[in-house]
C-alpha cells in the first residue's frame, strides 16, 4: 500500500539550506519522517534546531532545497505558489506563536476570513463560527477583537479558525510560547480534543515540557536533523 | 457588508488622522477643481453665449462654399419663405434671414469700406443682441423701412448722428451699382468693437431693393432658447432643413473657429494646471498607501499563510484606497458644489472684473455651470489618478512570500 495514503505527512531527504550573503547556511538535512492520520505530534529541540523551518516546509510556506515532501499524497515540493496557496487553504490550519488574528475583525469574522477565502456562503459561515468559538469556549465572546482578549482566548480564536475548514492537518508553531502555564495546559486540552473530535492531524513545535507531555509522538530535533523519534503512547 | 469590505474600511481607521489628512488632500483639491471647473465651464459658456447672441447665432443655414468664399450672389433664394417655414417646422422663433454685402460709407467729410447687413426687424432682436444696445436713436422699425443703424463708433469715425443721412454705395449682386442715401434712425454700441466700428444695418427688403437682390439673402440665422438647448435645436433644423439649392446647415464652430480654438487653448493651459495639483496630491497620496502596505507586511504574510491569494490581498489594498479616495471625493464634491451653487446664484467676480467684462459686453459677473459633467470631471480624474498610485503598493504584494512577511516586525 502507498504510505503516503496512510499517512496526512511523508517526508523524504528533505534539506533547506538558507543563503546569508554569499554564506550557506543549513537549517535542515536530510530529514525523513511520516505522520499518520489524526496523529499528534510534536516537534522539539533547541532554538534553531530546525522545528519552525519543517513546519513552514510541511505547510507549503517555504520550499525545501532538496528532498520530497507529500500531504495527504500529494508533492507540495512540486507545486507552484497558487497551488500552493491553495493547498493551505482547503487542507492545512495554521497557529501561530503570535500575531495570529487580523486585527481590525472580530473573533467570529476572523473564523469566518478562511471560510470567505474558501467561497463559503454567508449564512453557513456564520453558523459555523459560531458553533466552533463555542466549542472553544469563547461563546459571548465572538464579537470582541483580538485586543480585547487574552492571549490565551486568542490562540483559541486561531484554533477556531484552523479548524473550522476541518482541514487534514494542523500545524502550530509553539503555540503556547506568550501563555502562562495554566493557559497552556487548556490549549493544549483544547488541542488535544480537537485531535480526537475532528480527526486532524496536528503537528505543533515547542521548547515547553508541559506542552511535550501532551503529546503522543515526540520528535527532536538538533542542529537541522531528527536525533530522536518517540511514540510516548 | 462582506468581511473584504468590512476588513477594508476598518483598516482605513487604524490611523484615523493620517485617513483624515490624506482624504482632506483628496478632497481639497477635489473641491477646487470642481469650482474651478463648473467656472471656467461656466465663464466659457458666457463668452460663447455673448458672442453667439451678439450677431453671429448658434447655427446658420447658408449656400454651399458662402463661409469660405462670401459672394453677393452665392444667395438662398425666396430666404424670408424660408425662415418662415423654418419657424413654423421646428418651433424655434429665432429664425432671420440676413443678407450681406459690402459697401461705402460715406457721409459729408469721410468715408469708409464697411459691412451693410440686410435684417428682419421683427425677428433680428430674437437672433442678436444689437436690436436691444441701442445707444441713441432706435432700431429699425420694419423689414422695408428706409433706414438704417450703425455703430456707435462708425458714427463717431464718419461724424454723423442720429437724424442725419449715410450714403452706401456697393455692388448689386448682378453686378449693378448699388448705391442709396438712407437716415440714420439709431446707434448701437454692442461692446465688440469690431462690430461698433464697422457695421450697418438696414431692414432686409430696403438691401434687396438696393442692392438688387430679387427677395434672395445669403444666410439663415437660428439660435435656441438657451446655450444649452443649442443640441436639441440643431437636431431640430437638421430634421427640417428647407429643400433649397446646395443649402448647408453650420454649426457655431464653423462660423466662428477662432472662438473654439481660444476656448481649447484656455482649457488646455487650464488642465495643465489641474494636473499639476493633481500629481502633487497623488505623491502624498502614494505616500499614505504604501506606510499602510509596508506597516502590515506581517499581517499580509498571515493572510498568505492562510491560503489568501496575492491578487486578493493587492485587491484589499485596491479596495482600501478606493474606499479613501470615494470618501475624499464625496466630500470635495459636497463642497466643491456648495462653493459653485452660492455663485451660481450671486455671481462670481473680483475687483475689476466688471469694468474689464464691460469693454467686451460680457456680463459683470461669471455664473459657475452646474452639470453632471462639470461636478464629476475633475474628481474623476483625480480618482483616476489615486487608482494608479494605489497599484504599486498593491502590485507589491506579489513580491511577498508568507514566511519572509510574517518575519517582518
Amino acid at each position: 500500500m502507498d504510505q503516503s495514503t496512510e499517512h496526512t505527512v511523508v517526508c523524504r531527504g528533505v534539506s533547506k539550506v538558507y543563503r546569508q550573503d554569499a554564506v550557506a547556511v543549513p537549517a535542515l538535512t536530510d530529514v525523513a519522517l511520516e505522520i499518520p492520520k489524526q496523529d499528534f505530534v510534536c516537534l522539539s529541540g533547541p532554538s534553531g534546531s530546525g522545528k519552525t523551518t519543517l513546519l513552514n516546509l510541511i505547510g507549503g510556506l517555504d520550499r525545501p532545497t532538496s528532498g520530497e515532501i507529500s500531504v495527504d499524497g500529494r508533492r507540495i515540493d512540486l507545486m507552484d505558489k497558487g497551488e500552493l496557496a491553495e493547498l493551505r487553504l482547503r487542507r492545512i490550519g495554521f497557529v501561530f506563536q503570535a500575531y495570529n488574528l487580523i486585527p481590525v475583525l472580530s473573533a467570529r469574522e476572523n473564523v469566518e476570513f478562511v471560510m470567505q477565502l474558501q467561497g463559503v456562503s454567508a449564512a453557513e459561515r456564520a453558523a459555523r463560527a459560531r458553533a466552533i468559538l463555542k466549542e472553544v469556549g469563547l461563546e459571548g465572546l465572538e464579537d470582541r477583537r483580538p485586543g480585547e482578549l487574552s492571549g490565551g482566548q486568542q490562540q483559541r480564536v486561531a484554533v477556531a479558525r484552523a479548524i473550522v475548514s476541518e482541514p487534514s492537518l494542523v500545524l502550530a508553531d509553539e503555540p503556547t510560547a506568550n501563555l502562562d502555564s495554566k493557559t497552556a495546559e487548556n490549549l493544549m486540552q483544547l488541542l488535544r480534543h480537537m485531535n480526537t473530535e475532528h480527526s486532524v492531524t496536528f503537528v505543533f513545535s515547542t521548547h515547553d515540557k508541559l506542552v511535550m507531555d501532551f503529546s503522543r509522538r515526540l520528535i527532536t530535533l538538533r542542529d537541522g536533523r531528527i536525533v530522536d523519534d518517540v511514540r510516548r503512547e | 457588508m462582506t468581511i473584504t469590505l468590512r476588513l477594508a474600511w476598518r483598516n482605513l481607521w487604524r490611523h484615523p488622522r493620517r485617513t483624515w489628512l490624506t482624504a482632506a488632500a483628496i478632497a481639497f483639491s477635489a473641491m477646487l477643481l470642481v469650482f474651478m471647473i463648473t467656472l471656467q465651464l461656466g465663464a466659457y459658456d458666457m463668452v460663447l453665449d455673448n458672442s453667439l447672441r451678439i450677431f453671429t447665432g448658434q447655427m446658420q443655414i447658408q449656400r454651399a462654399g458662402y463661409l469660405d468664399k462670401p459672394q453677393m450672389r452665392t444667395t438662398i433664394p425666396d430666404a424670408r419663405r424660408l425662415a418662415q417655414e423654418l419657424r413654423r417646422a421646428t418651433g424655434l422663433a429665432a429664425v432671420a434671414a440676413r443678407a450681406q454685402g459690402f459697401a461705402l460709407a460715406a457721409s459729408g467729410t469721410r468715408s469708409y469700406g464697411v459691412p451693410v447687413i440686410g435684417v428682419e426687424p421683427e425677428h433680428e432682436w430674437r437672433v442678436s443682441t444689437l436690436p436691444h444696445v441701442i445707444k441713441s436713436g432706435r432700431y429699425l422699425a420694419a423689414v422695408d423701412a428706409r433706414e438704417v443703424v450703425l455703430g456707435a463708433a462708425l458714427a463717431r469715425n464718419l461724424k454723423i448722428r442720429v437724424g442725419d443721412e449715410l450714403t452706401l454705395l456697393g455692388a448689386g449682386k448682378d453686378g449693378s451699382t448699388a448705391a442709396t442715401v438712407l437716415p440714420v434712425v439709431g446707434l448701437f454700441e454692442s461692446g465688440n468693437l469690431d462690430l461698433d466700428r464697422q457695421l450697418v444695418q438696414l431692414p432686409l427688403v430696403t438691401f434687396q431693393d438696393v442692392f438688387s437682390m430679387d427677395g434672395d439673402a445669403h444666410v439663415i440665422v437660428i439660435s435656441g432658447d438657451s446655450l444649452d438647448d443649442m443640441g436639441r435645436a440643431l437636431t431640430l433644423v437638421g430634421a427640417h432643413m428647407p429643400a433649397g439649392p446646395n443649402l448647408v446647415l453650420l454649426g457655431w464652430e464653423r462660423l466662428i473657429p477662432g472662438l473654439k480654438q481660444l476656448i481649447q487653448a484656455d482649457m488646455v493651459q487650464n488642465w495643465f494646471m489641474y494636473i499639476s495639483l493633481i500629481v502633487v496630491v497623488t505623491f502624498s497620496i502614494l505616500n499614505t498607501f504604501l506606510m499602510s502596505v509596508l506597516e502590515r507586511t506581517r499581517e499580509f504574510g498571515l493572510m498568505l499563510a492562510l491560503g489568501a491569494r496575492p491578487l486578493r490581498i493587492g485587491g484589499l489594498v485596491l479596495l482600501e484606497s478606493t474606499l479613501l479616495a470615494l470618501m475624499g471625493l464625496a466630500i470635495g464634491i459636497a463642497l466643491g458644489f456648495c462653493i459653485a451653487l452660492y455663485f451660481y446664484f450671486t455671481g462670481f467676480s473680483f475687483p475689476g472684473m466688471k469694468e474689464i467684462h464691460a469693454q467686451f459686453g460680457l456680463p459683470g459677473v461669471i455664473t459657475p455651470k452646474i452639470s453632471l459633467l462639470t461636478l464629476t470631471l475633475g474628481p474623476a480624474v483625480i480618482f483616476a489618478f489615486t487608482a494608479a498610485a494605489s497599484l504599486y503598493p498593491a502590485l507589491r504584494i506579489r513580491r511577498l512570500a508568507p514566511v519572509d512577511a510574517m518575519r517582518t516586525v
